[in-house]
């Protein structure tokens, strides 16, 4: 059934996408790919690219200076602030958006920058958890990553991730859901065809999280995770759930020698 | 800040040309299932209501807009007039309209000398492929008019 | 991010005759009030930023008026010719009358 789902996309594809915006040859990607791994960046017209090239133009950046607000204001019974023992975010945070997730021992499995912030306000900080796509969770963990902006991710999958990895692994090639699809019929399959007008990119995990057009504000990581389960007509699992965060780490170990994008801007 | 010196290709501009209306088909909208959306007569309604009987000319307008939107919510557009911006001949007023739209508004520039340049950007929403009509006022009462067409596509996977 | 968030960016300084470029965004959903609440079937109702006005040492410089149409989190760029030194006030006013204000200082030499 799902290949006759491609078939059909493919005869009905349009050619909208020649129409001169695209990047398409190797000599355009610049930083922007490492090897055959290619950026959502790449896969964007001109006019999108040109949002994320600045820095104030790029509506991701209000959620970054909201994270910096953030990061100064007091909260909790423990009367700190995330500066109070980070001190200057572009210093102390500055290898956490090219290397999460990583191990927690304490957890004895994965944590993410979303787990690890909130991780950071309960047992740290005396305070409340922020809520999985809550205005101050995306704009924190955007203000974290954006740290790295430009940096190469670089996961290492140790002994202890292992496990883990190859779950997340599984679950990117496992069919699922009424269409039957896998992530990796979309995004590896047939990256670079079209998907009724969209192209479909390789789904790279390097410029979460995102402001995407669609959502018309910033979303993370597993946001996407859930709507593109949605879309094969599978049960999504929850934010934060083990399934999407051993996905998360095998996807952005896929994305090393990519450029951390935080926040980027997709369609 | 990553910078991609080739991501700076705009997209084409388009010195507007046509003034011609054509009559834009009217479609129901899976926004709202039944809402009429504008077509060029509401347009031309809109722009009385701004202008006045004013005809407007072709031409003097440089309307950049993309040929196709990467996503219709978020349709980057930028206009620019050639005018010495002085305060005996100044660009006042540039009224942008979009005809398929469910209302054909969307937005006026109110321009000063002070500004020195006839030129702003913003982003706009677009409800599907349609024609985009941008009228400028000037300061001695000459309006002008430009029109570009933007396609608008439902995405892959429900959009 | 339910408070509305402006930013401006334009130099601090400039030549007299100097034209600068002075771009604007401000965090704002921008309800257009034709989007159905998927639970309820209600209309969303309106609510957007509907005027956005720069003015220079009390002097209006550019305006605009807003529609539905005009995207989330708005972005507004415009030029400005840089005479003398003041004091820039940029205001956004929501359809419910909140005016957000940024104030900028230029120096020109």
């Amino acid at each position: 059934m799902a290949r006759k789902f491609w078939i059909i996309a493919a005869v009905t594809g349009l050619s909208l996408a020649t129409a001169g915006t695209a990047l398409t040859s190797e000599a355009d990607w610049g930083a922007f790919q490492a090897g055959e791994k290619r950026s959502g960046y790449t896969y964007a017209k001109a006019e999108t690219r040109n949002i994320q090239d600045d820095d104030f133009d790029n509506p991701g950046f209000l959620w970054v200076d909201t994270g910096a607000e953030l990061w100064e204001t007091v909260e909790g019974t423990a009367g700190k602030s995330c500066s109070s023992c980070h001190d200057d975010a572009a210093d102390s945070m500055a290898k956490v958006g090219v290397s999460y997730p990583v191990f927690a021992k304490e957890l004895g499995k994965p944590i993410n920058v979303e787990q690890r912030i909130n991780q950071c306000r309960t047992e740290r900080m005396g305070a409340e958890v922020w809520k999985w796509e809550s205005g101050e969770l995306l704009a924190m963990t955007v203000y974290v990553k954006n740290q790295s902006q430009g940096a190469p991710v670089s996961v290492a999958v140790t002994d202890e991730l292992m496990p883990f990895y190859e779950a997340g692994e599984q679950f990117y090639n496992q069919r699922r859901g009424q269409l039957d699809m896998a992530c990796s019929t979309c995004h590896v399959d047939n990256a670079g065809g079209q998907l009724r007008a969209n192209v479909l990119s390789q789904g790279q995990a390097n410029g979460f999280p995102t402001y995407r057009l669609k959502w018309q504000k910033v979303g993370s990581l597993h946001r996407r995770f859930r709507g593109c389960n949605k879309q094969v007509r599978a049960q999504p699992y929850s934010y934060g759930a083990d399934e999407y965060v051993n996905l998360e780490l095998y996807l952005t170990h896929r994305s090393n020698g990519l450029p951390v994008e935080t926040p980027a801007v997709r369609n | 800040m990553i910078h991609n010196p080739l991501s700076r290709a705009i997209s084409r501009r388009r010195l507007l040309i046509s003034a011609g209306t054509g009559g834009a088909a009217m479609a129901a909208m899976t926004l709202v299932p039944g809402l009429v959306l504008a077509d060029a007569a509401s347009v031309s309604e809109s722009m009385k209501a701004l202008i006045g009987d004013a005809l407007p000319s072709e031409g003097r307008i440089e309307l950049d807009l993309p040929q196709i939107a990467e996503n219709g919510n978020t349709v980057p557009i930028s206009i620019s007039i050639d005018s010495p911006m002085t305060a005996d001949d100044y660009v006042k007023t540039v009224h942008v309209f979009a005809e398929g739209n469910p209302r054909p508004d969307v937005a006026s520039f109110h321009f000063s000398p002070a500004c020195g340049e006839a030129t702003c950007s913003t982003r706009i929403r677009l409800a599907k492929t349609q024609n985009i009509v941008a009228v400028a006022e000037m300061s001695n009462g000459e309006v002008y008019m430009a029109k570009a067409e933007v396609k608008v596509t439902i995405g892959g996977c429900g959009g | 991010m339910a408070k509305a968030k402006p930013r401006v960016k334009l130099p601090k300084k400039a030549a007299k005759g100097e034209i600068i470029e002075i771009k604007t965004l401000i965090s704002h959903k921008m309800e257009s009030g034709f989007r159905k609440d998927s639970k309820t079937g209600e209309l969303v109702p309106r609510k957007i930023i509907n005027k956005f006005v720069c003015s220079f040492n009390g002097e209006q410089v550019f305006a605009s008026d807003w529609h539905p149409a005009v995207s989330a989190n708005p972005y507004m760029s415009f030029t400005f010719r840089a005479e003398e030194s003041g004091t820039f006030v940029f205001q956004w006013t929501d359809d419910d009358g909140s005016v957000y204000s940024i104030e900028k200082k230029l120096t020109v030499s």
